[in-house]
């Protein structure tokens, strides 16, 4: 069994997207999810989606500055993967009133609220930067996700300097705000 | 004040690039001038979202690379596997759809058979396979100069057999072991086989598996000099791929790997063949057997033949074959298929970097 400053540690790693807790927790927790979901109507790949997003919710959680996990790791786990493969088997109908037993879980109700919520902003931010196509989004991408220099950018993407390059990207972010904003604030 | 400026200084000030004296300055600006105050929130609040896109897509490459791994060593189950457990399931769900639809299948099929029968000699001149079995006198020339020049300095890089080829296709890895799929009119009584990767590294292969009907092929490269590739960056897809699919390809209509794009038009083949796909692509002699790949990184089918009198009329065989052939061939040969697609989400140019690597030429005599 962990020890809870193993688990801390763990989910630093999760939130600083190292690989090794990745898997560490994978490893750990993987199965019993699995069994659950294919005993419960589904199919093992089922599991690697709800498993999936389980790792997002945890992510996410990780990486808030409020950031407090009140159980265990596992429970936490399960009791998430539970609540939303209850949800999809509701979704597809195939939901059997039956599967709903009395076992140990904790309420993740608000976490996965907030989750939808990250969720929908996300894709807001994601359908904005496809509308606003090339090279913006690649510039965009250059500069704010993949820290590049803006002389970088600028050979890159053959501007004849930083400059130049620097003017485009403000163009690109001023087009990309308005996109997002029209929609983030209807 | 300028906007540029304006935002730029707020970027500076967000990661912690500008001196106090400076962060002073700009607090004081905000709380004098509540309309900067409100622009600076705003995009401080923008940059946050678009970081954590950024964020998050990292991520989910990591969870699915660990994925990969995991599914590798068997801890999470293999999408193969649930073959039987799935059948079970759905039998006992459609049992008695699934007897009234046979019924009504296999009379179908016999009238099918019985007029396929009526027409079926006319047909098959329309169609061309695309391997390019003319090398031409060019290439030819090119191996005799090549050889002499090997000969006259007797460094030999490879210690491969010099062979000239008379016919080249593409195939590309379905087990980074050493695995590939091609076409079966491809490797058509060929006695050798070669396959060449993007750098020109050549390793022989033999077949493991021909199948004239669906026109698919397994080789496995037997030379000891191929290096096992870990992960494949694509996946192969068991569904069925959805009309308006936009794919591309990678293949050797040139000694040169070349790309294509087009998109899936339609589910049957020629001639209504269900084991096939029609899709628009422009193609040529020698992409036959190239992996047909939609934007998620699934190869969904294996080029193999076009309508000889229309342009962009390409078959496809469909992916699902491939698993079907492994299931026949699963006592002597043990092929993992790749289970993720890592280069999904990637740009396209990216995407194609990674694949380019797992296409390999296809050449015999």
């Amino acid at each position: 069994m962990n020890t809870p400053e193993k688990e801390q540690n763990l989910l630093r790693g999760l939130a600083s997207n190292d690989k090794s807790a990745i898997e560490a927790i994978y490893r750990d927790n993987y199965g019993t999810i699995q069994s659950f979901i294919v005993k419960n109507n589904g199919y093992p790949e089922d599991a690697r989606d709800i498993f999936q997003e389980a790792m997002i919710v945890l992510y996410n959680k990780a990486r808030s500055e409020s950031f407090h996990l009140s159980c265990q790791l596992k429970t936490y786990l399960y009791s998430v993967c539970r609540r939303l493969w209850l949800k999809k088997l509701v979704q597809l109908q195939r939901y059997n009133p039956a599967n709903e037993s009395l076992e140990e879980i904790v309420a993740v109700e608000e976490d996965l609220e907030e989750h939808q919520k990250k969720d929908a902003d996300l894709s807001m931010m994601e359908d904005a930067l496809k509308k606003i196509g090339e090279p913006c989004k690649g510039i965009l991408e250059a500069y704010y996700l993949q820290k590049k220099t803006m002389p970088e950018i600028a050979d890159l993407f053959g501007y004849t300097n930083a400059d130049n390059a620097k003017t485009q990207k403000y163009k690109c972010l001023m087009r990309l705000k308005k996109l997002f904003f029209a929609h983030y604030k209807t | 004040m300028d906007d540029i400026l304006l935002l730029d200084a707020i970027e500076r000030y967000r990661n912690g690039e500008m001196s106090a004296q400076e962060k002073l300055f700009l607090e004081e600006l905000r709380k004098k001038n509540p309309d900067i105050d409100q622009l600076a929130v705003e995009h401080l609040f923008f940059l946050q979202q678009l970081n954590n896109v950024g964020n998050i897509k990292a991520y989910k490459h990591s969870l699915d690379e660990v994925e990969n791994k995991l599914a590798n060593e068997g801890v999470i189950a293999k999408k193969e596997l649930k073959g039987r457990a799935k059948i079970i399931f759905l039998w006992k769900r459609y049992r008695r759809t699934i007897e009234v639809a046979a019924s009504i299948a296999i009379i179908v099929s016999i009238t099918a058979v019985m007029i396929g029968l009526k027409y079926s000699d006319k047909k098959v001149s329309n169609i061309t396979p695309l391997v390019d079995n003319k090398l031409n006198e060019f290439q030819s020339k090119l191996d005799r100069i090549e050889n002499k020049l090997d000969n006259a300095t007797m460094v030999l890089p490879f210690a491969k057999p010099k062979f000239s080829a008379n016919f080249r296709a593409t195939g590309f890895l379905i087990d980074g072991s050493g695995y590939l799929a091609t076409n079966s009119h491809v490797i058509n009584n060929a006695k050798n086989l070669i396959v060449e990767n993007t750098k020109g590294d050549q390793f022989i292969a033999s077949a493991v598996y021909v199948n004239k009907n669906t026109d698919l092929a397994i080789l496995k490269i037997t030379d000891t000099s191929f290096r096992k590739i870990n992960t494949l960056p694509y996946s192969i897809l068991k569904a069925s791929a959805e009309l308006g699919d936009q794919i591309f390809t990678l293949g050797y209509p040139r000694e040169e790997v070349v790309y294509g794009e087009g998109y899936l038009s339609a589910k049957s083949g020629y001639s209504g063949d269900t084991s096939a796909y029609q899709i628009s692509i422009s193609v040529n002699p020698g992409n036959s057997g190239g992996p047909v790949i939609n934007r998620n990184g699934e190869v969904i089918g294996i080029i193999s033949s076009k309508e000889t009198n229309a342009d962009g009329v390409v078959f496809a065989v469909k992916s699902k074959n491939i698993y079907k052939a492994l299931e026949e061939i699963k006592d002597q040969e043990h092929i993992k298929l790749p289970l993720n697609a890592t280069v999904k989400g990637l740009e396209r140019v990216q995407q194609i970097k990674k694949i380019e690597d797992c296409v390999f030429m296809v050449k015999g005599n």
